[in-house]
């Protein structure tokens, strides 16, 4: 290279950092801008894409969306819910119940369900209980059952095909639901008063619709004795509701993304606008149109860049911050949306910085420098 | 004199105070739209997750333990008691009737059903469709096509007046029947009116008209539970007070309690309309909407946030460059004598005028956006609070001034000399 080309290129640099230098509250107020206007479309985009994984986590709370079933009243296989546990892996919890109808000394029919109580108190949050049963032959009543059955809290006999068992009230169970009806049992004092085994097993499984289906099937593969049924209606108004807040979210992320381009463009027009004299001193010297495009280009470029880079990290700072505050969770930074903010924010920086300029090449410079 | 400083100011350089007028009217109209979806979203979102069910029931009050298992109930129909069904209307005529979606009566009824050949113990379950009734000088329409709008039928649903019935559709492909056929239920010949696909165990029964199913267990007007589907405000302390025991309240506080859309006060309201009834939250729904709505309003406060922050930076953004310009003009009243309190008070002037005319368009524009966010996701109309119009012209004055105040204190602080002589 020439050493003319390399004056003419350190010219070029200096003449570009230079208002910068001299004017740092104009190259200031253009930044902000772009900072602004990046930072905002980053934290709504991130939001936008995590927002889906955080919703279906707080769903899962509505309990199970899968159920699992012995066909004809059999029991499930010894190792089923083992088998169903490494077909979850991660991403699903189940718990087993198994039931009878036993009578009670008075003879009344009354449902008594096993159950695993410590994976039951992680999948059903609802349940209000009043304490867990943790000791042999200790029971979880059901609102209506503990009215019907033990009004005072005794122990009290229950009986099925002709074995007993004496149970003690351990805790209330109130749901609202069949369950108010029921006796809870723990599995293992379950299985050791009737001799059977569970017969359901209950499985939140977390993910869209399309996600949900697939581990059906892939339960089914791996029970094939056993029936595997989505809970329609939970499956169908998780997917609903976030459809909807999906699509509100979108409108917004899309009004938000305008108004800080519009927002932004306005600034940077303004501010190059303002310049007109430089602009008019160049070509009073002999620039050519190229080289006063390229100039002012080549800063709207840089201030855009500049802009995107600290926007998208405040960006990814507030999405965090909301993930937080709402979610208690952190949103995961999505590092993948970067070359569309940069792409973006260059963009609209130039459009804002040559918008004038085809405006202003019409104009003699020497009208410009006399003030009119 | 001021009056006209300021009106010939519009009047003469109408581009560029449109152009700063379009800045606010576009800031308000995104604030107003975002106001508006967020504030109204809590109640949108409400309504999908009625998809879910049910939230309240109503049971007998002297009634038996349920027998159910997987959904099937086993409960032998002489045991335990029963609603009446001529009480129902009444739910309509509760404080909070307005938040109650539908109600749907359920009678499960054991019987026996054929079609050409071995009669099959089934659960026929009698319920009302789209049932009409009449209530006070209102006529509404309500029923299980109301409270589980996850049920899907292939062919129609039968009428509440006829004896047609939806079949389950695991029954359905058991028996090869479909919809049109002709089946014995209780030894009564009755059309299939359409296959119900319900899900689990809804999937093995059979669905009648209620008075269908109390014909067959010979008691007219027995209803065995009712399921209510309510819009309600997620459980906070007074309502987890109120669920212990409302009589334990203070008056004053009795009365919020009773006169908030918790699940648990309109289940207590049921239970004054209906006679020996209890009605109970279904916890499963009830409890976790609160949880939800709670995270989608949060996110949408926060976004909103966002849209006033950006639209904020767009109102001032425009206004400080607009003032910028007019360095000419303060330099020129300044040199002939104006104060910094004059030239200020012009400006703000300038500046509230323009936040007003720009607010009020962009608040109407604002509007039609809900309406079309709205219409364009949940299919109805956003509700707009009219307090919001004063609110947002003062919140965009406010936001006009605090955008132009900076520029202004410079404006004040040229020199006129310089700005004249064009150095500044």
């Amino acid at each position: 290279m020439s050493a003319q080309g390399r004056s003419r290129r350190h010219m070029f640099l200096r003449m570009l950092s230079r208002p910068v230098l001299v004017r740092p509250g104009r190259a200031l107020t253009a930044l902000l801008a772009v900072v602004v206007a990046a930072a905002v479309a980053t934290a709504t985009l991130n939001l936008y894409t995590d927002v889906q994984a955080k919703l279906h986590k707080e769903f899962r709370s509505y309990g199970a969306n899968v159920v699992v079933t012995a066909r004809d009243g059999h029991a499930l296989p010894a190792d089923a819910l083992a088998r169903v546990d490494h077909a979850l892996g991660p991403r699903g919890m189940a718990a087993p119940f198994a039931f009878v109808v036993a009578r009670t000394a008075s003879g009344s029919p009354v449902v008594i369900a096993g159950a695993d109580l410590e994976r039951v108190r992680q999948l059903d949050t609802w349940w209000s209980v009043t304490a867990w049963p943790n000791a042999r032959d200790t029971a979880l009543l059901g609102k209506r059952a503990y009215q019907a059955l033990s009004p005072q809290g005794q122990p009290f006999d229950l009986r099925f095909e002709g074995r007993v068992i004496h149970v003690t009230p351990a805790g209330i169970l109130s749901t609202g639901s069949a369950e108010d009806s029921r006796v809870y049992l723990r599995l293992e004092d379950f299985a050791r008063w009737t001799g059977l085994g569970p017969s359901t097993l209950e499985i939140a499984v977390t993910g869209s619709p399309a996600q949900i289906h697939a581990m059906i099937a892939r339960l089914a593969a791996a029970l094939p004795e056993a029936q595997v049924q989505p809970v329609r209606q939970m499956v169908e108004a998780e997917a609903r509701v976030l459809d909807k807040t999906r699509a509100t979210l979108l409108a917004s992320t899309a009004l938000i993304i305008l108004t800080a381009a519009l927002c932004m463009l306005a600034t940077l027009t303004a501010s190059v606008f303002d310049r007109r004299k430089d602009f008019a001193v160049m070509k009073a010297l002999g620039a050519s149109q190229r080289a006063v495009n390229v100039l002012f280009a080549a800063e709207a470029a840089s201030i855009g860049a500049a802009g995107a880079v600290i926007g998208f990290v405040l960006g990814l700072g507030i999405a965090a911050w909301i993930g937080r505050v709402n979610f208690h969770a952190a949103v995961s930074p999505r590092f993948s949306i970067f070359p569309e903010v940069f792409a973006g924010s260059v963009l609209v920086a130039l459009l804002a910085a040559l918008l004038p300029i085809s405006l202003l090449r019409k104009v003699q410079p020497a009208t410009i420098l006399r003030g009119e | 004199m001021f009056a006209r400083l300021v009106y010939q100011s519009f009047r003469r350089q109408r581009r560029r105070k449109l152009l700063a007028g379009l800045a606010i009217t576009l800031g308000v109209a995104v604030a107003t739209a975002m106001i508006a979806v967020a504030a109204d979203i809590g109640d949108k979102i409400n309504r999908e997750l009625r998809t879910y069910g049910a939230n309240l029931v109503v049971y007998p009050d002297a009634d038996t333990l349920d027998v159910e298992v997987g959904g099937v109930d086993l409960k032998p129909p002489t045991d335990g008691a029963y609603l009446n069904e001529a009480d129902l209307p009444a739910i309509k005529g509760t404080f909070w009737r307005h938040n109650i979606l539908g109600f749907a009566p359920f009678l499960p009824v054991p019987a026996e059903a054929a079609i050409h050949g071995q009669p099959q113990h089934v659960e026929v379950v009698g319920t009302w469709f789209a049932h009409s009734f009449r209530y006070g000088n209102e006529n509404f329409t309500t029923g299980v096509r109301a409270t589980n709008p996850w049920w899907r039928v292939s062919g129609a649903w039968p009428a509440d007046d006829s004896h047609d019935v939806l079949v389950g559709e695991d029954l359905a492909a058991h028996w090869g029947v479909k919809a049109g056929d002709t089946l014995q239920v209780a030894g009564r010949d009755t059309k299939v009116a359409g296959i119900l696909s319900a899900g689990a165990a809804d999937n093995q029964k059979i669905v009648a008209p209620l008075h269908f199913a109390q014909e067959v267990l010979a008691r007219p007007g027995a209803v065995r539970r009712v399921l209510v589907s309510a819009l309600t405000k997620p459980e906070d302390e007074l309502a987890r007070r109120g669920e212990k025991n409302p009589r334990a309240l203070s008056p004053e506080l009795y009365d919020r309690w009773y006169c908030s859309p918790y699940a648990n006060s309109i289940a207590y309201q049921l239970t004054e309309v209906i006679p020996h009834s209890r009605a109970e939250q279904i916890r499963q729904v009830a409890q976790n909407e609160g949880v939800v709505l709670s995270r989608i309003k949060g996110l949408m406060l926060l976004v909103t946030l966002a849209a006033l922050l950006a639209s904020a930076l767009a109102v001032s953004a425009a206004m400080a460059t607009a003032i910028f310009e007019r360095r000419h003009e303060v330099g020129l009243m300044k040199a002939m004598g104006a104060g910094n309190a004059s030239v200020a008070a012009l400006f703000f002037a300038e500046a509230g005028l323009l936040a007003l005319l720009g607010g009020a368009t962009g608040f109407f524009f604002g509007i039609a956006l809900a309406q079309e966010i709205g219409q364009w996701i949940f299919g109805s109309r956003v509700t707009v609070a009219p307090v919001l119009f004063p609110v947002v012209l003062v919140v965009a004055v406010l936001v006009t001034f605090a955008g132009s105040a900076a520029s202004i204190r410079r404006a004040m602080h040229f020199s006129p000399a310089v700005v004249l002589r064009g150095d500044a």
